[in-house]
């Protein structure tokens, strides 16, 4: 048997797991592994210019495909700057396995240079986590980090390697551990038939639906099954943040968004329904406004993998724990087969959400001002972005308004095309999130929409994008504040905008991306914009930033009333629903 | 309400450090908490307690259970159950009036004395954690007194079994 040091294990382990990227950074702690990386070619490592965004690289890379993400880090400031990332990941139930270097063995608990507890730093973040202590052990603890990341709800799994069980002097026989079984951690997959029964049968009965959807139905690729569902009934569906593309944002059945900056029509149509399937959703906060005031009248069915979901926030009446497609395919065949002539008729609950889309909705026609000459309106911006790129574009975002800009107007049709952070709200994951997507799909259009205060917090990593050409592009809605703080300063501080402005110390993003080596473009009037995006999206081997200065008085609407039902939105600056 | 909740897990470094760090985490108490190794030395049972309504005591089995080292989860106060707590206590007792009414509380609540020294009486005392508390409820007048107390274990009565 071929004999490897605990280093060059690491390595092997990585490809025999089936990993072909990872990204991350070197340190003293992590010297051997990188050593053994430089001796082989299976398994490709980039270089990136700040942990944080090697994490939210391999995250990206992960929600774009559904693959684990691989971020290897060194110990101390390596492994705490990968925290942020691991966090955003785990609100998000990303898999993701971070290997981080540690002090020798001998040295841990001594304070020892570089030295930082990761299992304990890390604990309250991650799906799970292995403080490996002998290189024998050091397959076994990869192989259960990848099984045990990917398998339930999947989560992050952190590996802590100390130095010296990677020396390279040390070599031992090694032999992959192919199939995983853990007496202690058996996810269950298949729903309850007797609830998914009765589910079926409520449904049918409704009066007025509302299927519910979220970040679970993509992340268990149950998109196909929940469109099937959703057509054959012919109801009413509507999306998380999280949740966007798992049904097309173009079909007529879809609502829009719901939640703190969803559609009235959506929102409207939560409050008021009489049967609720929420499927791979979790009842946020974003989503459900004051739990008290939420949906009256509604009998709630709930589908998630995760037992700790059901009924957390809000009661489920038929609790159904098993994963989104077996559990949605289950409720196809179901409904396929029974005998459906006396099912209820939607028509007039259609008629009333088609009256509230009418009256307030987004989509029927625009509830904002319109852009003039010299002020780019936000939304407009999107909405060109859609058109130049047919609405089939990567869209990875940042966190504040420019986000929820992104969400309401680019109409995603596809799972996995909208990446950003809804857990965590995590300022800074777009760009490298995006290096992540475009490594992953090397000809498709990426776009990060992103705000001068988000961008700003991974601009080093324009260099990353450099040096292994991702050809990003860069949509930086600038409206020359912490728009989102901004706003919430406006509604309730009686627009005290305190630390939301940056008071002209805003870089030249244009000669910022020259220096980096990329193509900026500044925007300033509304009819540059389509043919400078149009440009930008024609420069396919270059990372293109582009600044585009908008309407810096601009507010994300609508927006849930705090305290309030589901309902109750503000629809713009002066009127309520 | 009182919960008494049993959970069998992998006897793992970092394992308890988990189960004590989503409690933390989630804004559960813990009132008591005992943690060994079983007959089968891979394995620790634990037993802790805490008080809370239904709908935290299910979150917090789905909690413990949602960790990857835990095997079983079983809240005791959900059926019937025995429930054990080991209490040693020091008493300074000077005088004969004070030793006599400690030796009058032990017999009583049947306890022994484990250790005696002319100023203090150490004492033993296995039951309930109520007739732990009366107990020193009893004695607490009579002089300054150090307790330890084991914390709570339990297991379900009749044939019910928590293993692997
Ligand atoms: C790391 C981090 N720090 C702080 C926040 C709080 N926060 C939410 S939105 C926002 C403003 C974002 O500004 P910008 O990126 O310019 O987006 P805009 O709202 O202006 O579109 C802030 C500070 C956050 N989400 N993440
Ligand atoms: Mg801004």
């Amino acid at each position: 048997m071929e004999k490897l040091s605990g280093g060059e294990i690491v390595v092997r382990a990585l490809r025999d797991a089936g990993i072909q990227f990872i990204w991350g950074y070197p340190g003293g702690a992590a010297l051997h592994i990188y050593d053994a990386l430089f001796r082989q070619e299976a398994v490709h490592h980039l270089l990136v210019r700040h942990e944080q965004a090697a994490v939210h690289a391999a995250d990206g890379f992960s929600r774009a495909t559904g693959m684990v993400g691989t971020a290897l880090v060194t110990s101390g400031p390596g492994a705490t700057n990968a925290i942020t990332g691991i966090a955003t990941a785990y609100m998000d139930s990303i898999p993701l396995v971070v290997i981080s270097g540690q002090v020798p063995l001998h040295k841990i608990g001594q304070d020892a240079f570089q030295e930082t507890d990761m299992i304990g730093v890390s604990r309250p973040i991650v799906k799970h986590s292995f403080l490996v202590t002998r290189t024998e052990d050091i397959a076994a603890a990869i192989a259960k980090a990848y099984y045990i990341a990917s398998t339930g709800r999947p989560g992050p799994v952190v590996v802590d390697i100390p130095k010296d069980i990677t020396d390279p002097s040390y070599k031992i026989p090694y032999a992959w551990p192919g199939v995983i079984n853990m007496r202690s951690y058996q996810p269950a997959e298949k729903g309850h038939r007797g609830q998914i029964k009765r589910a079926v049968q409520k449904l049918v009965e409704a009066r007025q639906p509302i299927i519910y959807s979220g970040g679970g139905v993509i992340i268990d690729n149950a998109s196909d099954h929940l469109t099937k569902l959703v057509r054959e009934l012919n109801y009413p569906i509507t999306s998380t943040l999280m949740g966007l593309g798992a049904f097309p944002g173009t079909d007529p059945l879809f609502l829009g968004m719901l939640g703190m900056h969803g559609t009235y029509e959506a929102n409207a149509a939560m409050h008021e329904a009489d049967v609720i399937l929420a499927v791979g959703a979790r009842f946020d906060d974003r989503v459900t406004n004051e739990l008290e005031k939420f949906c009256p009248e509604a009998t709630i069915i709930h589908v998630d993998i995760d037992p700790t979901s059901v009924s957390k926030n809000i009661d489920a009446h038929i609790p159904i724990v098993g994963s989104c497609s077996t559990v949605l395919r289950e409720m196809l065949s179901l409904l396929k087969k029974s005998n459906r002539d006396n099912n209820c008729d939607t028509s007039s609950w259609w008629e009333k959400i088609n009256q509230w889309r009418d009256r307030y909705g987004i989509y029927t026609a625009p509830r904002h001002a319109a852009s003039s000459e010299h002020l780019i309106k936000p939304q407009d911006v999107i909405r060109v972005l859609y058109d130049v790129t047919n609405g089939d574009a990567f869209v990875t975002s940042d966190v504040g308004q420019h986000q929820m800009f992104a969400a309401q107007y680019y109409l995603f049709d596809k799972p996995r095309q909208w990446i950003n952070s809804g857990g965590l709200g995590t300022m800074g994951f777009g760009l490298p999130a995006a290096m992540g997507v475009q490594l992953a799909f090397p000809e498709a259009d990426v776009a990060c929409v992103t705000g001068e205060g988000s961008i700003q917090m991974c601009i080093q990593e324009l260099s990353t994008c450099t040096q292994h050409r991702l050809p990003i592009k860069i949509i930086n809605l600038n409206n020359s504040a912490l728009g989102m703080v901004r706003q919430w300063q406006d509604m309730n501080y009686s627009g005290r905008h305190a630390e939301s402005l940056y008071e002209n110390s805003l870089p030249d993003f244009v000669a910022l991306a020259e220096a980096y080596g990329h193509v900026g473009m500044r925007v300033q009037q509304i009819n540059d914009l389509g043919p400078m995006m149009e440009k930008c999206f024609s420069l396919k081997d270059s990372v293109v930033f582009m600044d585009i200065v908008v309407d810096p008085e601009e507010h994300v609407y609508p927006m849930q009333v705090p305290g309030g039902a589901m309902r109750d939105l503000w629809l713009n600056k002066n009127e309520k629903s | 309400m009182r919960r008494i909740i049993s959970v069998l897990m992998e006897n793992e470094s970092g394992a308890l450090s988990r189960v004590v760090g989503l409690f933390s985490q989630r804004g559960y108490n813990i009132d008591t908490l005992t943690v060994a190794p079983t007959d089968d030395e891979s394995l620790s049972r634990l037993t802790l307690t805490t008080t809370g309504d239904s709908r935290m005591a299910e979150q917090i089995v789905k909690q413990l259970h949602k960790l990857i080292d835990t095997l079983k989860v079983n809240d005791l106060t959900q059926g019937s159950f025995v429930e054990r707590e080991l209490m040693l206590i020091k008493i300074a007792a000077f005088n004969s009036d004070s030793r006599a009414e400690i030796m009058r509380c032990i017999e009583i609540f049947r306890g022994n004395i484990v250790d005696v020294t002319a100023a203090t009486f150490t004492l033993q005392l296995l039951g309930d954690s109520d007739k732990l508390d009366a107990f020193l409820g009893a004695v607490r007048h009579i002089g300054s007194i150090e307790v330890v107390r084991s914390g709570v274990l339990g297991i379900a009565r009749g044939d019910k079994f928590l293993r692997q």
